[in-house]
């Protein structure tokens, strides 16, 4: 445990208002702490480099899943394994499931949330690539208001997003109109359990009989941001899922992602099995 | 150095019992457990959350207790491994298991795995072979290649489920 | 001797305060007005140090510093030699060396002392390969890189080319492996005019630290005690290390007078701590073409790191192991440990032997495609038969079954049939498996004259009250020291095994049993054990007070009376080797091992072509062992031993950058969960060997040997593959698939 605790603050607002108003009074000292599990890995390398947090754990404002008729609307602080136990999201949202029960283990799942994933911003973070095939909107509130943005628009490079210093993800929503498409979902990490991706890959396909009527393909761990292939998807709409398409596609997702070599995998690797995984998904639609 | 930070109080419940901590808002809850309230049963094997060995119960829900700040204990119920054996010297069933079906080499990562394998149960009474791995999936053995940690669980399974039968509650 | 305990599973003998996390480690103590201590390391592989400053705001005056002028003896961590500084003076040799130690009670504080010390280096040029070593592009150890070389020869290599059908070629390597205990290394040292230095800590062989700390501080022996704490994991990784942070203790202890604890958080172990030998082996065999071995010609190099630590044992064990368990009237191995400016490289589990192993396994099956021969039969027409010598000319003295055990193995692992229905699916799919074996001996004890050299001793006493004690250096981490000397101790003494008590390994109190290492324990220690518990009993006997068929009542009263009478009733044993055993070290042949284990293990695979992922998905270790005195110690001995050997194949790389380990976080080092493992099926087969007790010969090192090579040959079947390196990471499968020609698979390019 390196980091100099006397050096850390953090207190635990009364709720949501009291969150705001501290945030919106210095803007970008006090940074919001939800279930640790970025936060407190670099804390204890010594590498963390903001010193104020906000504890906002316990803020019910952030909490709960919501099922609307043409949405399901979950709060910021949604842990994994409440997103692995909501029967609707099981049924119409699976890669959002699929994505939880494959993010670190138990412990993990029970500590890590939503909102933290999508602020982390890590390239490899599990959930992204699944909420952006479900065209989802994040809505962001500070003192001075609310606004809700497609979350497609949300990151714009490394850890850069549309968030400013006094703002606050509150909610996710996602459209309840993907439950007839057809879902694949892959993770490849170092290995099965508790594991960093080195590529995912979330897609999901409307059949209109034999052709693929409408796709969204999203892979995470092959750039800076989860990465929404439209120009993959461009070339798969209205085609059907046959080897004669497969290259072509293939082609153009090579072009579109851009991997790195770093410390868990190679570039080349990456490319590999981003080509790999989309034969994989672009089959399971023939069957 | 910049504005330093004083000792909160945190209350909170700790194997049943009330107590009170003092302690740096972000220090780890594992190192308050172990160095404030001496149960020393909970361990650091990484510091990072992969391991498992500092697992503990927070409000019934296992946590890696290296990637909680202490402040966030506050009016929570912890259980720790210290906690786990129901007292009076009797054990729980899967301490038992353990003991008896080689669960435990070192043992550095057995209080951690007895929690997950506890809290699974209390979840999942009825776990398949694929829900045990999965369960203890947070739990990282590097002597035993878990195949005796396995046997203890589903050992313990057996055991509780006939202890149901034998009081007559049935199933 | 009748056995009663002995070949039952009896309930490890600390296992309660393990499941109830009473058991204490060393990071569970504190002493009272304890400073935490930390280590400042070079940031460079090599270099002169220019200056070490002490920068920020920091309250200097209040910290204990040490660096190498504070050291009042030698400043070594002695080993076999002495070459090895336990702080940097002037030079280092490899990043995270030892430079600056700092004490201080605010453990916090002290991080933030740690990052302000600066250690400017100017650098020198560093070798990071085993071949720029060989070349001499530096010479950065000795006069010429070497730590250590053995040339061993059976026959005429040379003339057997002519004879040869079929020449056989191949280079193989594997990777450095680090132990990763759950436990980190950790001590607290204590030091005091009287007593001198005290250390207590995680670690497997208490007089290699007492050693080290005897020279380090010029102290005498009664002056220096070292005490083990229960240590949660080592295979190795706690052997010889543990000097060095005991060393750094117990240096700030003495300067600060107070006790001083040091634990290393997993990232400063995963850095600065040894790791399994990286290696480099060159195969060249001489085959007729029933597959008959002529000649092997061996060529294997291992990378030491900086220091010369174990470097020459394990380059012993890994040579000897070389040849394997096969009759080849010519054999000739050249090899050598050599110096790179990485941390020192140390023990892990099985020693040399999983390096050269893994070569000859992956080498054999090749061969055996060479000449069109299924790879289990040309095992069959080699393997070494009792009366046979191996390759460093030991004549095989015990009863040997390779076929049986090739046979039991291929029968629980449905072997042919997968092999076959495995090799006709797989065309055409994306998912392919395969199913490939090892065959292998691993010797147990030190080589050669190494126990004659350790001169092992235990001592045993019968206490007043009909119990007894069993004093002995040797060291329980896990897997199960503590039983097994109970179980043997009870069984040659009539008693049950609670009334056996193991004393913790305290130098104050108990004899030098040797190292608790090299799959010693049970074979050499144990039968210590067994000797010392027939010593204290013929005492009784030949004492009048106990008749051979008496009770464990009788044997206590029978105590109570003799001590009454004499005082203490102790008895010590001291190690003889064998006298038919003899080896010549000069030109490195003889009989090596008083005995060996033999092996074979069948690993079932499941390839992802798409992503170059493997599954093992069934695994059978087949074993012939002695006898088994703890049945779910030895199988979980095994079942570890073959769950980090699937580590060693498939998962866990060490990322290299300029001499220092990159990936040091264990996010990013990568052991398997229990979701990566498969149901491993463990057999035993006993053919008592006679000097052991109650027959049992060494099996801790054994599963490292075979599960690699069995997994390699595995996924060769299963994809053509042709893998001479391990780890067999995703990216390394691929890029060997993607060059593979196209009809030999079907997969995406990369």
């Amino acid at each position: 445990m390196r980091a100099f605790l006397p050096g850390y603050h953090m207190v635990t607002p009364r709720d949501l208002t009291e969150t705001l108003d501290r945030m919106a009074k210095q803007p970008g000292a006090w940074k919001p702490f939800a279930g640790g599990t970025d936060l407190m890995v670099l804390l204890e390398a010594g590498k963390l480099p903001h010193k104020k947090f906000l504890n906002i754990w316990n803020l019910a404002e952030l909490r709960g899943i919501e099922t609307g008729a043409d949405h399901v609307t979950l709060g910021a602080l949604t842990t994994y394994t409440e997103v692995r136990r909501h029967e609707i999201l099981a049924r119409e949202f699976p890669l959002l499931c699929r994505a939880a029960a494959e993010t670190g283990s138990v412990a993990t799942q029970n500590r890590g949330t939503l909102g933290g994933n999508i602020a982390n911003a890590s390239p490899a973070a599990d959930s992204p690539p699944a909420l952006l095939v479900y065209d989802a909107e994040i809505e962001i509130v500070s003192a001075s208001g609310v606004r809700w943005i497609p979350y497609q628009q949300f990151h714009s490079g490394y850890k850069q997003m549309d968030l400013q210093p006094a703002e606050l993800i509150r909610r996710v929503r996602v459209p309840r109109n993907k439950n007839a498409w057809r879902q694949y979902f892959r993770k490849v990490g170092t290995r099965r359990a508790q594991a960093i991706s080195k590529v995912c890959f979330a897609a999901a396909a409307r059949m209109d009989p034999g052709r693929i009527g409408d796709v969204r393909i999203v892979l995470g761990s092959v750039a800076p941001t989860a990465l929404r292939a439209v120009r993959t998807e461009e070339v798969l709409r209205g085609q059907r899922p046959e080897p004669a398409i497969l290259k072509v596609a293939q082609d153009a997702l090579a072009r579109e992602i851009a991997p790195i070599d770093d410390i868990r995998s190679t570039l080349r690797y990456r490319r590999a099995v981003a080509r790999n995984l989309l034969a994989e998904f672009i089959e399971s639609l023939a069957g | 150095m910049s504005e330093l930070v004083r000792k909160v109080s945190v209350r909170c419940e700790v194997n049943g019992e009330s107590v009170t901590l003092e302690a740096y808002p972000m220090a780890r809850l594992l190192d308050v457990l172990r160095e404030q309230l001496k149960l020393t049963g909970t361990k650091e094997g990484c510091g990072e959350g992969e391991c498992g060995a500092c697992s503990v119960e927070m409000d019934g829900a296992l946590v890696n207790s290296c990637l909680v700040p202490v402040l966030q204990a506050q009016g929570v119920k912890i259980r720790t491994i210290e906690g786990v054996a129901s007292g009076g010297g009797a054990l729980h069933a899967v301490q038992e298991a353990f003991l008896t079906y080689g669960g435990a080499q070192c043992g550095i990562c057995t209080p951690g795995m007895i929690l997950a394998a506890v809290n699974l149960l209390a979840r999942n009474p009825h776990p398949d072979d694929a829900q045990i791995r999965e369960g203890l999936s947070g739990n990282l053995c590097r002597c035993t290649g878990y195949m005796k940690i396995f046997e203890s669980v589903v050992q313990a399974l057996r055991h509780s489920d006939e202890a149901e039968g034998q009081s007559g509650t049935g199933a | 001797m009748e056995t009663h305990s002995i070949g039952k599973s009896v309930p490890r003998k600390e296992g309660r305060e393990k499941v109830t996390g009473c058991a204490r480690y060393v990071d569970d103590l504190t002493f009272p007005d304890m400073l935490h201590g930390v280590t400042v390391r070079s940031p460079a592989p090599r270099g002169r140090i220019r200056e070490i400053r002490f920068e920020g705001d920091i309250p200097w005056d209040e910290f204990t510093i040490v660096t190498a002028k504070d050291i009042p003896g030698k400043n070594c961590i002695a080993l076999l030699i002495e070459d090895q500084p336990c702080l940097a003076d002037g030079v280092v040799n490899h990043c995270e060396e030892p430079v600056v130690l700092l004490a201080h009670y605010d453990r916090y504080l002290l991080e933030e002392a740690r990052r302000c010390v600066r250690v400017e280096i100017e650098p020198l040029p560093a070798i990071f390969s085993m071949e720029d070593s060989l070349a001499r592009k530096e010479i950065i150890w000795g006069h010429d890189n070497i730590f250590k070389a053995f040339y061993v020869e059976k026959g005429d290599v040379d003339s057997a080319w002519a004879a040869a059908d079929f020449i056989a070629e191949g280079e193989y390597e594997t990777g450095a492996q680090e132990q990763l205990y759950i436990e980190p290394q950790g001590v607290i040292a204590q030091f005091n005019a009287a007593q001198g230095v005290t250390v207590w800590g995680s670690l497997q062989c208490p007089y290699y630290v007492h050693k080290a700390l005897v020279i380090l501080f010029g102290l005498p022996k009664d002056r220096v005690r070292v005490v083990q704490t229960e240590t949660g994991g080592g295979f190795g990784g706690k052997e010889e290390y543990p000097s060095m942070i005991a060393a750094h203790a117990a240096l700030l202890a003495q300067k600060s007078g107070r006790p001083v604890k040091i634990i290393y958080d997993r990232a400063e172990d995963m850095v600065a701590t040894t790791k399994r030998h990286p290696s480099k082996t060159r195969h060249r065999t001489a085959v007729t073409r029933d597959g008959k071995l002529l000649a092997m010609d061996i060529d294997f190099t291992i990378d030491g790191g900086a220091y010369e630590t174990l470097s020459p044992v394990v380059l012993s064990r890994g040579t000897i192991h070389a040849a394997g368990p096969y009759h080849c009237a010519n054999v000739r191995i050249n090899s050598r440990a050599v110096a790179t400016n990485a941390p020192p490289h140390g023990a892990f589990r099985g020693f040399g032997a999983p390096q050269s192993v893994f070569a000859l396994e992956r080498h054999l099956d090749r061969v055996a495609d060479a000449i069109g021969m299924a790879p289990d039969e040309l095992r069959r027409r080699n393997f070494i038969s009792e009366g046979q010598t191996l390759a460093v000319g030991q004549v095989v003295k015990e009863k040997v079954d390779m076929n049986g055990l090739l046979d039991r193995a291929f029968a629980l692992s449905d072997y042919h049939a997968k092999r076959k229905r495995f090799a006709d699916e797989n065309a055409g799919r994306t998912i392919k498996k395969g199913i490939g074996f090892a065959s292998f001996l691993h010797g147990a004890g030190f080589t050669g004259s190494g126990e004659e050299y350790l001169a092992s001793e235990v001592a045993m006493e019968a206490m007043r009250d009909g119990s007894v004690h069993v004093l002995a250096g040797s060291t329980e981490m896990g897997q199960g020291t503590n039983t097994i000397f109970s179980q043997i101790a009870a069984d040659a003494l009539g008693l049950d095994c609670d009334r056996i008590k193991i004393l913790q390994p305290d130098t104050a109190q108990v004899p030098n049993s040797g190292p608790t290492v090299a799959s010693r324990t049970a074979m050499i220690v144990g039968k210590l054990v067994e000797t010392a518990a027939l010593g204290l009993k013929r005492t009784l006997l030949e004492s009048g007070l106990l008749e051979l068929e008496d009770g464990a009542a009788d044997f206590a009263r029978a105590c109570r009376t003799y001590v009454d009478a004499h005082g203490a009733l102790k008895s010590f044993v001291k190690y003889e080797h064998p006298r038919d055993l003899h080896w010549d070290d000069e030109h490195y042949r003889g009989d090596a091992y008083g005995a060996y284990a033999w092996a074979v293990y069948v690993a079932e695979v499941l390839v992802d072509t798409r992503t170059g992922e493997v599954r093992v998905d069934d695994f059978v270790a087949v074993q012939e062992v002695g006898k088994v005195i703890n049945p779910a110690l030895a199988a979980g001995q095994i079942e570890g031993g073959v769950a980090q050997g699937i580590g060693f194949a498939l998962y866990e790389n060490v990322v290299w950058q300029e001499g220092r380990m990159a990936n040091a976080q264990m996010t990013n080092y990568v052991m398997p969960t229990s979701m990566d493992l498969p149901p491993i099926r463990v057999f035993f087969e006993e053919i008592p060997y006679e000097r052991g007790p109650a027959g049992a010969k060494g099996i801790g090192e054994l599963p490292l040997d075979g599960t690699a090579p069995a997994i390699a040959n595995a996924i060769a079947h299963a994809t053509g593959a042709d893998v001479r390196q391990i780890p067999i990471t995703p990216e390394a499968l691929l890029e060997m698939l993607a060059a593979m020609p196209p009809k030999a698979w079907e997969g995406a390019h990369v």
